[in-house]
């Protein structure tokens, strides 16, 4: 089934859409193959959603101006 | 006291003395008589020159000093005191020889009202953001649930900032921190603190900030409690929690800000969901979605049974109309029979060879044929016509 992927959301935007998604599933009112339809994207958001939790490392920075006053982001050793 | 002074040593030879050699001699008998000290009275007349030096008097019911407390001394209290205030001065007493007048240099200045200066400091500006509605309790701000990344103002080598990032690494590390360096007391330390809040509202992403430091004393305290930086955290993008000292010490960055924390760890808590809950909560989802897929289907099965017998159903009544109809076709049809007609007495005639003879044309005289009658069938001749 051709589909685009979903477009990309914040965490709790993701997971907002998968709280939906489970309700409306749970609600006993869609055809079978929109039930499924659901089912895929809510089992897409979840890997999604997993990945970005485990994916990530603490990661620390700093921020400072330079002479110019522009932003400069830099790893923070601490 | 107690001390004569020697009234012929200092006659200069031209016998009188000029007024700079008497206040100079005064000065001198006044400090050498009266050492530092603390003296208790009440404010009055005070004044604050553009100079930041304070000018002021200190009376009791009977007597007043003049007073001067320099701004280099000045700086390191919280506000300036109120006329009718009563206070406790460390000064050193002195003649001012300019004016020749008897005076206070204060060095300390210490309210003996309830907080003192600090706590008039405090109410001041308290009062002034209180107006502004920047204590509005409507004002707070929710916290993202799952914030991404997150400022934090403090200074970079405080105990402060290594148990936000220790926090955050073991609750969410999902989450980027920012630091945003400032000192966070001392002389000009505000102002570094704002500076540091003004670049913040310049990071792109932020979800949430946190300013704060670890316990210190009062005055260590005092940046947080500075009007300039109350009003720098509220006008904020971001909500922002504010950790600043201990459990105790409430600043007017504490107030302003959309939540307070305790302590820096406290703050990171707050800021931050727990990883392993909402990866649990993420499990709980995937079950719910299955389940409900599963009794999806399991419903549409149901339906499909149910659809199929009423179908069946259906066409059991069909095939019975049918039935109907075609016994009443039967019936028709019977009607119709050429045998039917017979039966109500008509007669059919054919030829030998089996043709049906309509007309009288077809009857030449003499003819010989057959007449087909309800039960058999006549031979018949026709005669003259």
């Amino acid at each position: 089934m051709a589909r685009t992927p979903p477009e990309p959301l914040s965490f709790a935007q993701q997971l907002d859409r998968l709280e939906e998604i489970v309700r409306r599933l749970e609600a006993q009112e869609l055809d079978l193959d929109e039930a499924l339809k659901l089912f895929e994207e809510g089992i897409e958001r979840l890997r999604e959603a997993r990945e970005r939790l485990t994916a990530a490392d603490a990661q620390v920075k700093q921020v400072l101006s330079d002479k110019a006053g522009n932003l400069k982001v830099e790893d923070f050793d601490g | 006291m107690g001390q004569s002074l020697d009234l012929f040593a200092a006659v200069s030879p031209e016998g009188a003395w000029t007024v700079t050699q008497v206040t100079r001699r005064a000065r001198a008998v006044v400090e050498a008589g009266l050492l530092p000290l603390w003296v208790r009275g009440e404010i009055s007349g005070f004044k604050a020159w553009q100079s930041g030096h304070w000018y002021f008097a200190l009376r009791d019911r009977s007597a007043q000093i003049r007073c001067v407390m320099f701004q280099k001394d000045n700086r390191r209290l919280p506000a300036p005191p109120q006329d009718g205030m009563q206070v406790f001065l460390f000064a050193r007493p002195t003649v001012w020889e300019e004016k020749g007048e008897f005076r206070l240099t204060v060095v300390d200045l210490l309210s003996t009202e309830a907080g003192g200066l600090w706590q008039l400091a405090f109410e001041k500006a308290k009062a002034a953001l209180a107006k502004d509605g920047l204590l509005d309790p409507a004002r707070k701000r929710p916290l993202p649930p799952y914030p991404l990344r997150i400022a934090v103002v403090t200074s970079p080598d405080g105990a402060a900032l290594q148990d936000i990032i220790a926090v955050t690494a073991r609750r969410w590390p999902v989450a980027e921190l920012l630091v945003l360096p400032t000192r966070v007391q001392g002389e000009g330390a505000e102002q570094e603190i704002c500076a540091a809040l003004a670049l913040l509202c310049r990071v792109e992403g932020l979800d949430l900030a946190i300013i704060g430091r670890g316990g210190g004393s009062r005055e260590d305290l005092w940046t947080f409690n500075h009007e300039r930086v109350a009003r720098a955290v509220a006008a904020l993008p971001v909500p922002v929690i504010s950790a600043v000292g201990h459990e105790t010490d409430v600043t007017l960055c504490d107030l302003v800000a959309d939540v307070r924390a305790p302590t820096p760890s406290a703050a990171a808590e707050a800021a931050t969901p727990d990883r392993a809950d909402v990866l649990a909560e993420l499990a709980h989802l995937g079950a719910r979605l299955a389940r409900g897929l599963a009794g999806r289907s399991g419903r549409v099965a149901e339906r499909l049974d149910r659809t199929l017998d009423r179908l069946a159903a259906t066409l059991e009544r069909r095939l019975e109309r049918h039935r109907h109809e075609l016994s009443g076709l039967a019936g028709r049809l019977d009607a119709l029979s050429p045998l039917k007609i017979l039966e109500r007495g008509y007669a059919l005639a054919r030829d030998e060879q089996g043709r049906v003879l309509k007309r009288v044309a077809q009857f030449p005289s003499g003819l010989r044929f057959r007449l087909r009658v309800t039960d058999g069938d006549v031979a018949a001749r026709a005669g003259e016509s």
